[in-house]
């Protein structure tokens, strides 16, 4: 659509069917629509739309100036990022595959992550970077790590990762509009696996980034997950209600830092047992800091009928495609792995 | 401009405009020098006084080799395009700028590569089978012969470039007679570790020469919108290194630079960077639609000045090659193609245990408590896991 005829359609919402991909690029036109001091940066972002295609269109509809094909580095895309940001803009920054954002991993700790403490909230920084992560999708060596865990080990940054179409567009445009950098990964595994139904809309009204959510509620255990990982989660589930008629209570934590865990401890106090699933590696990955948030509070720790399990990648270098579907959790794990916790102690 | 440059190269900026708003001020002076160097025109005719001493069975294996990396690139898009590989980066229409430098080197030297640089790769004696299972996803392609001295493909674009750097300081330390060849594309010049690689060698004056493919493009970034400055060889001199350009689809051009800068720096006198221009005449990688973003045109101008073209020309006039030689090399290399897929396909692994090899040198309890539940998960599903 032309800019023109956009800017005076800003007003509508309309039901939208789309997959991951198509939710993201949408979720940053809706924004740069709504608010003119969005723009994007980075590598390929601009006339070739992204190698994945979640900038294609932009650049034609809003030039040269806004999406913006950067010179190949990442440091400084995240250096002006940030400068952008110092000056008034909101800059969505693009790196290519999280496997390349560190690169940047200074700016992100060093000045990203401080600008707030070092001015005692005089600047601030509204930005998102965004990058693809997570294996599955047949991608070179570096292509396909997990490692959010640089980001939630770092205070002063945020650390974003959808599991679905819906929830893409939203909290995409919650990132943009928060107060604070927010590392937004991308499951790229799910790109273009499923389309969902939403409503979408320039001007719609957002809510700023939830906290933990519960997706199905359930009495026996509490399975927590998030990113391309949720959706096998979920899959196992079913499989969990239908063939062992086990009630699963399954939560989404697509806001990893900050982490909610009222939420998922209140969830585990009911069911007595919780099973995290994440593809990032076991140790010091998302697992490892739920259940330690459990067992450090009495009144959950006591609640507990079975030991915390975690369900991951191991601790080992991600390997080439041919092997990287068996070294992925799957469905089966999750779903012995429940099993287990089910019959612990009986 | 001289024939067979890029058309694109950035204007200069008229910093000379101002010149009457600024103060008087005096001339500095430095090194601001940057050459280039021709000797097979676009149409293969030499410039006899230019003609490097490269001996009849040299050139040959050379454009054997060009003609072998070429099909190959076709076999591997092939396979790709089946399923049976991944995605990989193809040199097509970069033979000569790999080729004519990497020749250069001898086996003792050391040969640090970004990720296109099959046919430099297969010069130094990398095997055919072993890149197909790399690009098949088994980790087994990526074991090295003994004693060699190639460091393994570099993926995160310019990270390679402080690593040979360290490798030449090392030779200079333990003082070795050794060279330490570094490939890198125009992309990568705008990195932070290529500027602090070449800082280093600068300073520290290691025996490194640093060979810059300019293909004018990375991905869809073209090289004029990559960096603002006219040439890349003229980076190097901000780091009091010299930058020299080639024609990098002229062998010989390309072979004559990198001599005198491997000479250069056997002989202790320093490093040196040598931006080779050439194309690439393909996708980046098989994830890549170029359609997107560039001109057919623009590549059939590159065509036009092919590199494979341009030696075959050579070869013929000088008298050491004739039609049926061509056609017996190009089925020479499809067989030799066609024997590595499959040497590749009998050698399959098919086991799961060996990702667990080989991140750390010893596997701690808690790692190979890992290791046992998931193969005996995978026992249990039916898989074989090996190991
Ligand atoms: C640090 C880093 N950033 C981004 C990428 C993704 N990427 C792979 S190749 C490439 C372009 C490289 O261009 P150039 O250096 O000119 O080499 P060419 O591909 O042309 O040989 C990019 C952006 C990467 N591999 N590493
Ligand atoms: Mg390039």
């Amino acid at each position: 659509m032309a800019l023109e005829l956009a800017e005076a359609e800003k007003g509508k919402t309309e039901t939208v069917e789309m997959n991951v991909i198509e939710a993201i690029n949408r979720a940053m036109d809706d924004e740069m629509l709504h608010d003119d001091t969005v723009l994007i940066l980075g590598e390929d972002v601009g006339k070739d739309g992204g190698i994945f295609r979640v900038t294609d269109g932009l650049m034609d509809k809003y030039g040269k100036e806004r999406v913006i094909d950067t010179p190949l580095a990442e440091s400084g895309i995240a250096g002006t990022a940030i400068g952008l940001a110092v000056n008034g803009m909101r800059p969505i920054a693009e790196f290519q595959f999280s496997g390349f954002s560190y690169q940047a991993f200074h700016q992100f700790e060093s000045h990203a992550a401080r600008m707030r403490k070092r001015t005692q909230g005089g600047i601030t920084l509204p930005l998102v970077m965004r990058m693809p992560y997570g294996a599955g999708v047949r991608a070179l060596e570096h292509h396909s790590e997990s490692r959010e865990t640089y980001w939630i080990h770092t205070p002063g940054l945020k650390c974003v990762i959808p599991s679905s179409p819906r929830k893409a567009y939203w909290l995409l445009r919650a990132s943009v509009r928060d107060p604070d950098p927010v590392m937004w990964m991308e499951p790229k595994y799910l790109y273009r696996r499923g389309k969902e139904e939403f409503e979408v809309g320039p001007d719609i009204g957002i809510d700023p980034l939830p906290g933990a959510l519960i997706e199905q509620e359930g009495d026996d255990v509490t399975v927590v997950s998030y990113g391309a990982s949720f959706q096998v989660a979920a899959k196992a589930c079913e499989t969990l209600e239908e063939e062992k008629g086990i009630s699963v209570e399954l939560i989404d934590i697509p806001v990893l830092s900050p982490y909610d865990s009222e939420t998922v401890n209140k969830s585990v106090r009911k069911t007595g047992r919780c099973v995290v699933f994440h593809e990032a590696h076991r140790t010091l990955g998302m697992g490892a800091e739920i259940a330690a948030r459990i067992t450090e509070e009495e009144e959950t720790l006591f609640r507990l009928e079975a030991p915390v399990v975690r369900v991951t990648a191991p601790d080992i270098i991600v390997p080439l495609l041919t092997r990287e579907m068996a070294y992925l959790p799957d469905q089966g794990r999750l779903v012995e792995a429940v099993e287990k916790v089910m019959d612990y102690g009986s | 401009m001289e024939e067979g440059r890029s058309e694109r190269t950035v204007p200069s900026r008229r910093w000379s405009d101002r010149k009457e708003k600024q103060m008087p001020r005096s001339e500095v002076d430095w090194p601001n020098e940057v050459t280039y160097l021709q000797i097979l025109d676009a149409d293969g005719k030499v410039d006899e006084d230019l003609e490097p001493d490269l001996p009849k069975e040299t050139l040959i294996k050379l454009y054997k080799t060009m003609v072998l990396v070429r099909e190959f690139d076709a076999a591997r898009l092939r396979l790709q395009r089946q399923g049976e590989i991944g995605t990989f980066a193809p040199s097509t229409g970069q033979e000569a700028a790999q080729l004519g430098s990497i020749c250069a080197l001898k086996d003792s030297d050391w040969f640090v590569p970004s990720f296109r640089e099959t046919a430099a790769q297969v010069w130094r004696g990398a095997k055919l089978e072993n890149d197909l299972l790399y690009v098949a996803g088994f980790e087994e392609g990526m074991a090295l012969p003994e004693d060699t001295r190639d460091l393994p493909i570099s993926i995160p674009v310019g990270s390679q470039v402080p690593h040979a750097v360290g490798i030449a300081w090392a030779s200079k330390m333990r003082d070795e007679d050794t060279v330490t060849m570094c490939y890198f594309g125009d992309g990568a010049t705008s990195e932070g570790d290529f500027h602090e690689g070449l800082t280093f060698a600068g300073v520290f004056e290691v025996p490194v020469v640093f060979l810059n493919q300019n293909n004018h493009w990375a991905i869809s970034v073209p090289r004029e919108r990559q960096t603002a400055s006219k040439t890349l060889a003229q980076k190097a001199l901000a780091y009091g290194i010299p930058g020299v350009q080639v024609d990098g689809n002229d062998v010989l051009a390309v072979y004559a630079a990198t001599k005198e800068a491997v000479d250069r720096a056997r002989d202790g006198d320093g490093p040196t960077m040598i931006e080779a221009l050439t194309y690439r005449m393909g996708i980046h990688t098989t994830a890549d639609d170029p359609t997107k973003y560039r001109e057919e045109s623009e590549v059939e101008k590159w065509r036009e000045r092919d590199p494979i073209d341009r030696m075959r020309v050579y070869l013929m006039d000088k008298g050491h090659m004739d039609e049926d030689d061509d056609e017996a090399w190009r089925e020479e290399a499809k067989k030799e193609i066609k024997a590595a897929i499959e040497r590749y396909r009998d050698n399959v692994p098919d086991d799961l245990g060996s990702m667990f090899e080989h991140t750390v040198a010893e596997r701690d309890p808690y790692l190979e408590r890992q290791r046992k539940e998931l193969m005996d998960y995978w026992e249990r599903a039916g898989v074989e896991v090996g190991h």
